[in-house]
């Protein structure tokens, strides 16, 4: 036992089968990916940029019930609403501070009507702070700029809930 | 006139061996880094130029631009030489590799005495900027590294005693054409091995890089550097991996001359063979870099004491007896 041990060490034998072994890896395909030229594949639940969706009329879904706000353990959201000149409830304010933000996805549970939802957009990082306190507009913007995306994976994920 | 024809001659043929060396210390940094991903499976950097191959002149370029930080307690005249003598040592070597028969800078009749001295005097750039830094981490790394590159340049010295006896003569050029018929490599394998693994613990490259030991010592002697001083530490630092590369492709590797002397291999001119050997020889470098774990202080230390000084002590007397023996000792 010893002399083989010896042996080995003499020889290098363990050395020499761990370079081998890593001449062979060397040559398979690789595990990662170049990030900014292809990405990931991710899934329909995923909880990215927080977006405002509307109906396909153009109106806001919002109703300003303020269940996110009330659920929202970071307390980033804040909802300010008024009756508008038809009648309906609707808010006059919509801002979610995305540095308080944990990326939970209650808000998105919460929601009755699908309004407030976490699309797939994870790449918005900013120069400054005051770009991530997101306002109503933002919001609304980014629903209509991810709409067709956010749409699929509402209905993807729609048999599991 | 003549004198200053004669400097400006001298000072172009340095500016043309200067800048390809540099040019390839950074393509090699390059090498190093894509061979350590591949073989762990990444990617490695690749979005720089073709292949990522400017990636080097990227970082560069970021390390020039970067704040130079002097720490206020630090000895500022000591703590800014160190990484020039470290790279300046790096480089002055390079003067008596041979790159082809009589394409050397400096022909000079005790070759490898002169880059076995340089070598040795790169442990002053490390310990100078260790002891400047007048901090705890630099200080150990520093202790460390000396240590460390003392030890090993001990066995090297051996082993290029073995070489010497074989060749009869001090000079790189000399050696390279004693290796004709036969490279050294074959005999003297053993030799070779132990120089290898020396020259890994001479350049503080993996697994020996103990004085950077990142877990202990933060960044060793390099801690309080940052910007352009920094990056003169790391280019002389792979440098000297080149360098020993190249010394190893000289020495064992039969430098210039083509692996069989047969017609299409001896058209090839003689430096991109001795090109070739040294990229062999740096692949090789960086693979033991992905491969193995790092050594404690003192396996480094008995490694180097205990076993490579003794065994290439014996091969030494191995070697003269044989040649001895059989008077195939070189005439001088």
């Amino acid at each position: 036992m010893k002399i083989t041990r010896f042996l080995k060490t003499v020889f290098m034998v363990d050395f020499v089968t761990g370079l081998l072994i890593a001449l062979r890896e060397m040559f398979k395909t690789k595990k990662t990916i170049n990030y900014p030229f292809e990405k990931g594949k991710i899934s329909p639940r995923f909880r990215g940029e927080h977006a405002l969706r509307r109906y396909p009329n153009g109106e806001e879904r919002c109703i300003a019930c303020k269940l996110c706000e009330a659920v929202c353990p970071a307390q980033a959201i804040t909802i300010e609403s008024a009756e508008r000149s038809d009648g309906s409830r609707k808010t006059t304010r919509y801002d979610i501070d995305m540095m308080k933000c944990i990326y939970c996805g209650l808000c998105e549970e919460s929601c009755p009507v699908d309004a407030i939802v976490q699309g797939p957009n994870f790449e918005f990082s900013t120069e400054t702070r005051e770009e991530l306190y997101y306002t109503k507009e933002k919001l609304l913007d980014n629903g209509d700029r991810w709409e067709n995306i956010l749409a699929a994976n509402i209905k993807s994920d729609n048999p599991y809930r | 006139m003549e004198y200053i024809n004669l400097v400006f001659e001298e000072v172009y043929k340095i500016f043309f061996l200067l800048v390809p060396v540099l040019v390839s210390v950074a393509m090699i940094v390059w090498l190093d880094r894509r061979v350590w991903a591949f073989v762990q499976k990444r990617q490695g950097p690749n979005v720089v130029g073709p292949f990522g191959l400017l990636q080097s002149l990227a970082d560069a370029l970021k390390y020039i631009f970067k704040e130079i930080i002097i720490p206020a307690s630090s000895n500022k005249i000591i703590f800014i030489l160190a990484p020039i003598i470290t790279m300046t040592l790096a480089l002055i070597a390079w003067a008596v590799i041979p790159f082809g028969e009589d394409q050397v800078l400096a022909n000079i009749n005790v070759g490898i005495l002169y880059i076995f001295a340089v070598s040795s005097l790169g442990v002053y750039g490390i310990i100078m900027g260790g002891w400047a830094s007048n901090s705890k981490y630099p200080f150990l790394g520093s202790i460390r590294s000396a240590a460390q590159m003392v030890s090993y340049e001990v066995s090297i010295g051996i082993i290029i005693i073995n070489v010497l006896l074989c060749v009869g003569s001090l000079n790189l050029s000399d050696i390279v054409i004693a290796q004709q018929n036969m490279w050294f490599i074959i005999p003297l394998f053993p030799m070779f091995v132990i120089f290898f693994i020396s020259a890994l613990a001479e350049t503080n490259r993996p697994p020996f890089d103990l004085p950077e030991a990142e877990a202990e010592l933060v960044a060793g002697y390099q801690t309080e550097y940052s910007g352009m001083m920094y990056a003169m530490f790391w280019l002389g630092e792979y440098a000297n991996i080149l360098l020993m590369c190249a010394l190893g492709s000289i020495l064992f590797l039969g430098g210039w001359l083509s692996p069989i002397d047969l017609y299409p291999f001896n058209l090839v001119p003689g430096v991109i063979w001795l090109i070739l050997k040294i990229l062999l020889l740096f692949i090789l470098f960086a693979l033991v870099k992905a491969v193995v774990p790092r050594y404690r202080y003192d396996q480094l230390m008995r490694l180097g004491w205990k076993i490579f000084l003794p065994f290439s002590l014996i091969y030494v007397v191995l070697t003269a007896s044989y040649l001895f023996y059989f008077n195939l000792l070189p005439t001088l």
